[in-house]
């Protein structure tokens, strides 16, 4: 069984997260609920703590206090509905099909389903004329596709992206964008981060605004981008807050 | 001028004509440090992955052992291994020193550390690539040291070559505890350094050029690896 046939393992709470690497406190008492189906955008400037909140969310770190719970998993394992996408994009060295036939296999799917499953993912990605060449020789933007088309082949309930189209041109980043738009159709849930605000504009259902470790608002994306209620995240719109420091910004 | 003319050609001649008593000390050299590379590939291999891979107690530890012993030079791991195989000596009584099988066992602790440390860098490389993705797509520690040694093996294999070349070019364990006795634990190395001795510059210089050859090819091959592993793979 795929992961998206199984009950839904949603929503994910967060209750009073905070994560300290060191002696810094980079996370800081964030609590908020996210549900099924939406896309969920997570904007703030550079430093904010947008990688390291997907990071806590999938299970790659482990809160320092505070609780991240699935509510709907019940005792299931939640990890095997997840999936992510980094911002650099981690292939094996090995052929664009065989990225994806070990992720599948990961996850126990049988030998005989996997083919379809291959050549769907790297259809929609635009990969399938690659499909025998080496994941590591494609450029950048057509790796950060393979990521994707990776994720998507798992079917997962949960799929987080890190900036998945920090670094590469308009094209491939529409692309993106699109299988993002089929996963949520298909009923996805996406938590993805975003420094492009075009981009958060275009996708978002939902929106939180990170900064300096803080959740500072969580809205509907329309009424953020209508009027954010937090006064850094009116700054960080107006494209005055590039940095986390508060520096030519006067408090009101 | 001329004996030195003399013994190229003749030594030329001897590998040429593949001198039986040269071809001896060629079989046996290569026999004492294949098995020595292969030995020190199963225990180093592993152990460089696992110290690149776990957090496990005694861990620091191995790690200074292991880099002292790729700094001591090989006349004093023969000296160790000499103490230790002596009829005085713990394992004594397996009648093992001058046997080429004592030779294995100086050149295994002379280049396990070697292959551990540099299969340790490139699984250490590779892990903080592929952590995170692989903790995400919910592999287990076992799935993931088998796709690092199978994405490292290139550079795996270079270590490998690596410890080989230091392992047939050794002179000063192999003497101490093989003895260089003829027919029973001459090697290339120690037949050199004996037939320099006695003045037979030809036997010396035959054997030099066969340890110059192998290593161009050890060092052709690893040239050769680097490449195709900059090239990338197609399974
Ligand atoms: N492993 C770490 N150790 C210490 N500090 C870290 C670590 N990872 C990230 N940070 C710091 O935490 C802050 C938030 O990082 P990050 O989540 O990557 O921000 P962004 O919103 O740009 O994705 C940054 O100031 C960063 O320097
Ligand atoms: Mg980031």
């Amino acid at each position: 069984m795929m992961s998206a046939d199984a009950p839904t393992i949603l929503p994910l709470e967060l209750n009073a997260v905070s994560l300290t690497l060191g002696d810094k406190r980079l996370i800081k008492d964030i609590s908020c609920t996210l549900e099924a189906p939406q896309i969920t955008i997570i904007i703030g400037p550079n430093g904010a703590g947008k990688s390291l909140l997907l990071r806590l969310c999938h299970g790659l770190l482990q809160p320092s206090a505070g609780a991240i719970d699935w509510r709907g998993a019940a005792g299931r394992n939640p990890s095997p509905h997840q999936a992510m996408v980094f911002q650099r994009p981690v292939l094996l060295r090995r052929s664009v099909q065989a990225n994806i036939d070990f992720a599948l296999s990961l996850r126990k799917v049988p030998r005989r389903r996997r083919r379809a499953l291959i050549e769907e993912a790297l259809t929609r990605a635009g990969l399938k004329r690659f499909a025998k060449s080496s994941a590591r020789l494609l450029s950048f933007g057509e790796q950060q596709r393979l990521a994707l088309a990776r994720s998507w082949a798992l079917r997962p309930q949960v799929l987080f992206l890190d900036e998945p189209t920090a670094s590469i041109d308009p094209a491939a980043t529409h692309v993106i964008e699109e299988v993002i738009l089929a996963m949520r159709e298909e009923g996805t849930k996406i938590i993805m981060s975003t420094h492009d605000l075009g981009q958060a504009r275009r996708l978002a259902d939902e929106v939180l605004f990170l900064h300096r470790g803080r959740l500072k608002e969580k809205s509907d994306a329309a009424a953020f981008f209508a009027a954010p209620k937090n006064d850094l995240a009116q700054a960080f719109l107006r494209g005055e807050l590039l940095w986390w420091q508060r520096r030519e910004l006067t408090p009101p | 001028m001329t004996d030195f003319g003399a013994a190229i050609s003749t030594a030329f001649a001897l590998v040429a004509n593949l001198d039986s008593d040269l071809s001896e000390v060629v079989a046996l050299s290569l026999q004492v440090s294949l098995s020595a590379v292969l030995i020190a590939s199963i225990i180093g291999l592993p152990v460089g992955a696992a110290l690149a891979l776990f957090r496990f107690p005694g861990r620091t530890f191995l790690v200074i052992v292991l880099n002292a012993f790729m700094g001591l030079p090989p006349v004093v791991i023969g000296l160790i291994v000499y103490l230790l195989l002596s009829r005085a000596g713990p394992f004594g009584v397996l009648g093992l020193l001058f046997t080429p099988t004592a030779m294995i066992i100086a050149q295994v602790l002379l280049i396990t550390p070697l292959i551990a440390a540099l299969a340790r860098q490139v699984m250490e490389t590779l892990w903080l690539e592929y952590e995170e993705q692989l903790r995400s797509l919910g592999s287990t520690p076992l799935r993931s040291l088998g796709v690092l040694l199978r994405d490292g093996r290139y550079s795996l294999v270079t270590a490998v070559l690596a410890g080989f070349g230091r392992a047939i070019a050794e002179v000063g364990a192999v003497m101490i505890v093989g003895g260089n006795i003829d027919h029973v634990t001459r090697v290339m190395t120690t037949s050199i350094a004996l037939e320099v001795s006695k003045g037979n510059l030809a036997l010396a210089l035959g054997l030099g050029i066969i340890l110059v050859i192998l290593s161009v090819l050890v060092n052709g091959l690893v040239y050769v690896l680097r490449g195709i592993h900059r090239q990338g793979v197609t399974p």
